[in-house]
């Protein structure tokens, strides 16, 4: 069994150069613990591998129940010289929010 | 200063394509104090410094004039005072042609207050040992086709410019928070290290900065966040006090959204370390932040906490980089996605076959993997869309791509279809340094008379 990023929080990407961040914001307070041991930086690497070169920081915002992950090297060069369709990299949200987890 | 108690900072742009309707909605029926237009994104000052070399009276946003035709009179006529950044590479000559529209209205001789100074490219160029952020290398190594050099000013010089009592102030680089802190410095009379309240006004002016973000835009999911009546969103304002309280709300009677949902989003947005937010007039931390649902539509905002300002400001840096050159077209049916693929390696033969080479290059099949990539494990499609693009020196390599894409219609797979013409963009690429504020010299005209 598993769920997704998907059933727990929601997300938007932002941009600035060539670096992605990504919110993770969960709907319900209690998902917060879960998403803090399980949806680790690494876990996350591992998700855009094939898009960014890393490295990926992630930043808890308890207050907010969320977390912020910064992906470095993420939007082909920047959004000044991207040959991307999506040079801002705003659909990046998306594979944040299909990432599987082990179900709670 | 005035004695206010309150002031209610409207939106009205969150870069220079935004709509323009909800703006006028907000000015006709807000309540509001103040209406700030934030329309400059990364490259648009060396855009309109390209413009401006062209033509001198050029280089402010092009969007300028439908934007005050649309709200100038109901701004003058309710007193709403607007700033903005849209005097993009000439200040002057937007605050010139502002005057202009407002004559043409009938609103008679308005005056405009400007910002000066953010245009650092005559510094700069005399300190090219100063380090580009993004990898470190001396600024020298893009001084060659430097296009321009804009320092992001703070809210300081704009409240300066608020003082002078023209209804309307413009400028070019400013940051986008710094636009809406200007009101609340200029009413309240906050000092630069009265940090309580500069991290609160820093924090509304950074959920309002993109307009409708917060209001449900780019925001909704059917069953899952619905957003009523996105068609008609509305346009935000904060209703800010003198003691740094703050309440996010937005133009009656529209539609969209605004809850603690969609400001959580827009809090997060574009922020890197949320202990570190710098903009030119406070280090901001969101970490304390909470957000409150008061009334339908009505959020307050507590907890923002600031370090002071630092000593230098952030300068963009646009340069000339060369051309990105791209073509398109489309495969349906059987086999579709295998034609797209043989497609794209009979182009890349061809060009290479022509002698030219790319510093970067990239094969998209739209409907597949364009967005996030990996090919290999995307479910075929019905159609997919080919497209190529490439970047490099030389503007006929980049033209080139196109050519050859759209040749797949008669010399390609079977059944290509619907090929656009070649493109070709120009590559204003930036970069960043950090300037000590004491070699910027930060000043407010006044066009017209007060």
């Amino acid at each position: 069994m598993s769920v997704r990023v998907y059933d727990l929080a929601h997300a938007r990407a932002g941009d600035k150069g060539n670096t992605s961040n990504i919110s993770i914001i969960c709907y319900d307070a209690k998902h917060w613990g879960f998403l803090s041991r399980e949806l680790t930086p690494e876990r996350v690497m591992d998700a855009f591998k094939h898009i960014a070169k890393g490295p990926v920081t992630r930043y808890p915002l308890r207050n907010l129940k969320a977390f912020n992950f910064v992906i470095e090297n993420a939007l082909g060069g920047g959004v000044t010289i991207s040959l991307a369709q999506d040079i801002h990299g705003k659909s990046l949200s998306n594979v944040m929010l299909a990432i599987e987890l082990p179900d709670p | 200063m005035t004695s206010r108690e309150t002031i209610r900072v409207g939106a009205g742009a969150g870069t220079s394509d935004d709509r323009m309707v909800p703006a006028l909605e907000l000015a006709e029926r807000g309540d509001i104090d103040y209406l700030v237009f934030e329309c400059l994104a990364e490259r648009t000052v060396s855009r309109e410094n390209l413009a401006r070399s062209k033509d001198a009276n050029l280089g402010y946003a092009p969007s300028l004039h439908a934007r005050l035709r649309l709200v100038l009179p109901a701004c003058i006529r309710k007193g709403i005072r607007i700033v903005s950044n849209m005097g993009a590479a000439n200040p002057l000559g937007g605050a010139r042609a502002t005057r202009k529209e407002a004559a043409d209205l009938g609103l008679g001789d308005v005056p405009v207050a400007v910002v000066l100074g953010d245009d650092v490219s005559s510094i700069v160029k005399h300190r090219p040992g100063l380090k580009l952020i993004e990898n470190g290398e001396p600024l020298e190594s893009i001084l060659p086709t430097m296009i321009s050099a804009n320092a992001y000013l703070g809210a300081d010089v704009v409240c300066e410019a608020l003082n002078t009592g023209a209804p309307i102030v413009l400028s070019g680089r400013v940051a986008d928070p710094s636009l809406f802190l200007a009101p609340m410095l200029h009413e309240f009379g906050w000092a630069h290290d009265d940090l309580p309240k500069i991290a609160q006004g820093t924090a509304a002016g950074h959920l309002l900065e993109c307009t409708a973000s917060v209001t449900g835009g780019c925001f909704g999911w059917p069953g899952k966040k619905d957003v009523p009546d996105l068609a008609r969103n509305g346009y935000p304002f904060a209703d800010v006090k003198a003691d740094g309280s703050v309440v996010i709300g937005k133009t009656p009677g529209t539609g969209g959204r605004l809850d603690v949902m969609t400001c959580t989003e827009q809090l997060i947005y574009e922020i890197h370390d949320p202990t570190a937010y710098i903009t030119p007039d406070c280090v901001l931390d969101i970490t304390g932040i909470s957000l409150r649902q008061e009334a339908p539509d009505r959020v307050r905002v507590e907890g923002a906490r600031a370090r002071p300002r630092t000593e230098t400001y952030k300068v963009n840096v646009g340069y000339a980089d060369g051309y990105i050159g791209e073509g398109e077209v489309s495969y349906g049916g059987i086999d579709a996605v295998e034609r797209a693929k043989w497609a794209a390696e009979i182009v890349k033969e061809r060009l290479k076959l022509q002698g030219f080479t790319y510093d970067d290059f990239r094969v998209d099949l739209i409907g597949m993997s364009s967005l996030h990539d990996r090919v290999e494990i995307r479910p075929q499609p019905y159609e997919v869309r080919l497209r190529m693009a490439g970047r490099t020196r030389e503007r006929k390599a980049a033209h080139a791509i196109g050519f050859e894409v759209r040749a797949m219609h008669m010399h390609g797979p079977g059944g290509a279809g619907g090929a656009c013409e070649p493109r070709v963009r120009d590559v204003l690429a930036v970069k960043s340094v950090l300037l000590p504020k004491n070699l910027v010299n930060a000043q407010v005209v006044v066009e017209g008379s007060l």
